[in-house]
């Protein structure tokens, strides 16, 4: 049975009206834009679902573009995500779309750059504020953002496991789940933690050759 | 570590304890923070619930949608200057509830307790046996941990959302949560505490979720206004010594299952009960589109 912390009961402490709509669609856009990277210009918005229907109601509009502007769900200006947006020269566009089958609460985030490629991030509100990402550009994952998450892109080879592995070992860092997915023969490596990363772990691993793509996302439920 | 109110009550029993001590024990185990630590985070929470609680009592709050906003301050000014029908304890305490439910809906600071629109419940409840027991905030944090206790045995053995099993498993739930707690401040014993929680959850039973537009406002604030109440003659039945003839156990139970056969209309899908009345259909397309 899983164990519920009193915070779990009484909790989380959030900005309303919805643990699912508002407070989940925060730490959804929050956690795409700590994956896509800073420095957008634009982020346009797809709403599936219940998501699509009653997303100006429940403020879920203004809940992902907190998100994406760093904003936790507990955070009050969340309320006034817009204006900040604007004041910080970012524009959103929120377009209702049949993203196929997803959760109801589903939501793809395209982040738009003057200087490379989009970057787009899927995934679902799955209630209680807890959500899951389902997609990095195309690539399907699965992760909750509940824990550290390092995310890993290279060429396919022998070894990388086990060299990530021993890193983590080595750091004292005990692996929750490790997933990886290959496309053609470009993998991609999911890896949740019991505890923070550290410092020298991510600079141990951003020294690995051809990485394509990098990132680590420390946020933790509060 | 409890799973069922039985057990809950075994461990009081042994360790002769309160059900708060338990809960605030276990927390400290799972989470490996020391008591002062645990207690330091329920505080904050109490403040964020009392801030909710009070702040749309004298400045009407509306909502994002613009469905509802104001009721917190109508019954408060109301209270304040009529001769009332169910007397200022009960008005003031529903004014409490409602007023959570309006910062809820206006995007505003809330506890989820066990969810954001059974938010008001829990809080208004404490807020109200304060003021009659004349207790202390330490009081009313230890009186949380009791809140969290029962709703964590309803979350393992039923469910507290109301997509799943209704709004009972939302208002009703926050209802015994608070009963339970409330009663327990009050010098109940901890299976007084399970029956008065058992009260809240039968006078309640088969309450369906029915939100107009899918929005978390209407009917539930209206239920966060009543839900208090059930919680406060729920924990005066059980002081009282009115015995619970159904354990704690079988009630939550029973609870999981009506919500179970309640047909996915009546489950938050916004498509039975009051949503789907031809006013709320309409109220529905004027705020959604
Ligand atoms: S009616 Fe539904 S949405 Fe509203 S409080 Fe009850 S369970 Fe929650």
């Amino acid at each position: 049975m899983k164990e519920y912390s009193a915070f779990d009961i009484l909790g989380p402490v959030m900005i309303g009206p919805s643990s699912s709509h508002t407070a989940g669609a925060a730490r959804l856009g929050k956690i795409a834009s700590e994956i896509a990277g800073t420095g957008f210009y634009k982020v346009v918005f797809y709403l599936h679902g219940s998501f699509a229907k009653t997303y100006k109601g429940h403020g879920t509009n203004k809940a992902l573009v907190a998100g994406i502007l760093g904003l936790d769900p507990s955070d009050e200006k969340l309320r006034d995500s817009f204006d900040i947006a604007k004041s910080k020269n970012i524009k959103v566009e929120f377009i209702e779309a049949d993203l196929g089958y997803q959760h109801p609460n589903s939501v793809k985030i395209v982040f738009k750059y003057h200087d490379k490629e989009d970057f787009y991030v899927m995934g679902s509100s799955i209630g209680g504020g807890s959500i899951i990402i389902n997609n990095i550009n195309g690539v399907q994952v699965e992760f909750t953002g509940a824990y550290p998450t390092i995310i890993l892109k290279y060429p396919d080879r022998k070894g990388v496991i086990s060299v990530i592995s021993s890193i983590l070992a080595n750091a004292e860092i005990n692996i929750a789940t490790m997933r990886v997915t290959r496309e053609g023969n470009i993998a991609t490596m999911i890896c949740e933690l019991d505890s923070q990363i550290t410092d020298d772990v991510i600079k141990e691993i951003s020294n690995f050759k051809d990485l394509a793509y990098i990132r680590f996302i420390n946020t933790r439920r509060s | 570590m409890f799973n069922k109110g039985s057990e809950l009550i075994n461990l009081c029993n042994e360790k002769q304890a309160k059900i708060f001590e338990i809960v605030i024990e276990k927390e400290q185990k799972t989470s490996g923070l020391s008591y002062d630590e645990v207690i330091k985070k329920m505080k904050e929470t109490l403040e964020v619930m009392k801030s909710s609680a009070t702040s749309a009592l004298n400045k009407e709050i509306v909502s994002v949608s613009g469905l509802t906003g104001g009721n917190s301050k109508r019954v408060q000014d109301y209270k304040n200057n009529h001769k009332t029908i169910s007397g200022e304890f009960i008005n003031s305490a529903m004014a409490k509830a409602l007023s959570t439910s309006e910062v809820n809906a206006s995007m505003g600071k809330i506890c989820a307790s066990p969810t954001a629109g059974a938010s008001g419940i829990v809080p208004s409840a404490l807020l109200a046996a304060q003021e009659k027991l004349n207790v202390d905030d330490d009081m009313l944090v230890n009186a949380l941990f009791t809140a969290a206790g029962i709703g964590e045995i309803v979350a393992k053995n039923a469910t507290v959302a109301g997509a799943e099993g209704g709004c009972q498993a939302e208002c009703g739930v926050a209802a015994a949560m608070a009963a339970g707690a409330i009663t327990e401040m009050a010098g109940g014993t901890p299976s007084q505490a399970l029956t008065a929680a058992s009260f809240a959850l039968i006078n309640i039973m088969g309450l369906v979720c029915d939100p107009i537009a899918g929005l978390v406002e209407y009917p539930c604030n209206l239920r966060n206004a009543s839900g208090v109440i059930n919680a406060l003659i729920s924990a005066d039945l059980a002081l009282a010594e009115v015995q619970s003839l159904i354990p704690f156990d079988e009630v939550v139970e029973a609870m999981y299952k009506v919500g179970k056969s309640l047909p996915e209309s009546l489950r938050e899908t916004a498509q039975g009960g009051i949503a789907d009345t031809p006013t709320g259909r309409k109220l529905s397309d004027e705020v959604i589109k």
